[in-house]
């Protein structure tokens, strides 16, 4: 089974590289393009017996290790 | 009487040998590296995380170190009070491992900064302050991509209240103003201490300057508090 979780840094925390993507998109004429943030993207193989499992295992290793509460919320997709 | 420094090496520090060479060479003390699949500090009386690029900083900075086999021996001796100086990597490392609050986030230019930089001394209530001047300030290099001090407004407050930070980026005149702050820094943050303030975390490398030819000596001043706080305290409490 495959999860998916999304890191991405908290709405209330400045995200540099975001706003500097936003800049260059603005720069290149894309006006109607926003807000840009930058996150980060894992695919995990697992071994789990239901889709519950898998969701619970992930978000578990997200808690741990993939993300930082201080500054980072995440989100799981089982596949 | 000799303290003994341990240096915990990661797969990736690079300042280890420069933390060993000051406390060893230039300080006169016993010092030993200790590899992060250890278990055990060995009797250590002052542990030390170095800079570098602990697990090469994958996922984020020292998040991976934190996992590290030393680590709850590291943990085990800031709570019997033991001094723990994390220097930049080293100060993420504790960061992520919850022996400081807060977190590191990019230097708000996206640049890396390698530079010598000004940091003003808040509190010389910690041992690795004390015998530093209140509003002293230290010059010494900086060399980090994310040193960008991060704090929700209610733990800042808190750090504030209870004088926890320690350092804080400065002009020549000691004026923790906007222009100093390399890297964005919530208060112009360069360093803060734990609650029991034997914690110390900075992002500046006075390892670095620890003598007139690398273009400080101030960083010596770091050292030598914490030998003298242990020896004024007539022993070593943790071992």
């Amino acid at each position: 089974m495959k999860a998916r979780v999304y890191v991405t840094l908290k709405p209330s925390v400045f995200d540099p590289q975001g706003q500097t993507i936003a800049d260059a998109l603005h720069s290149l004429g894309y006006t109607t393009v926003g807000d840009v943030r930058q996150g980060k993207f894992f695919e995990l193989d697992l071994n789990a017996a239901s889709a519950d499992q898998a969701k619970s295992l992930a978000a578990e290793v997200a808690d741990k290790l993939l993300a930082n509460p201080v500054i980072e919320s995440y989100r799981v997709e089982i596949l | 009487m000799s303290l003994t420094f341990a240096i915990v090496v990661f797969p990736g520090s690079n300042c280890d040998h420069d933390s060993y060479h000051a406390a060893k060479d230039v300080l006169g003390q016993d010092a030993v590296c200790i590899w992060h699949k250890e278990t055990s500090l060995a009797g250590a009386d002052v542990v030390i995380l170095p800079g570098g690029f602990a697990h090469g900083d994958y996922l984020r900075t020292g998040a991976i170190a934190r996992f590290s086999p030393i680590m709850p021996a590291v943990v085990d001796f800031a709570g019997r009070g033991g001094p723990v100086l994390g220097i930049c990597n080293g100060f993420q490392v504790l960061l992520e491992s919850g022996l400081l609050p807060g977190a590191m986030l990019r230097n708000r230019d996206l640049r890396f900064h390698c530079e010598q930089v000004g940091i003003r001394v808040e509190r010389t209530d910690t041992p690795f302050t004390a015998r530093a001047r209140e509003r002293q300030v230290l010059r010494m290099p900086v060399a980090h991509g994310e040193g960008n001090y991060f704090a929700p407004p209610e733990l800042l407050r808190q750090l504030e209240d209870s004088g926890r930070v320690v350092f804080r980026y400065c002009d020549e005149r000691g004026e923790a103003v906007d222009a100093a702050n390399i890297n964005g820094s919530a208060h112009n943050i360069a360093g803060i201490c734990n609650e029991g303030r034997n914690v110390v975390g900075l992002m500046p490398h006075p390892e670095r300057a620890c003598e007139a030819s690398l273009g400080s000596a101030d960083g010596l001043l770091l050292f030598e508090s914490v030998v003298s706080a242990l020896v004024q305290e007539g022993a070593v409490p943790t071992r």
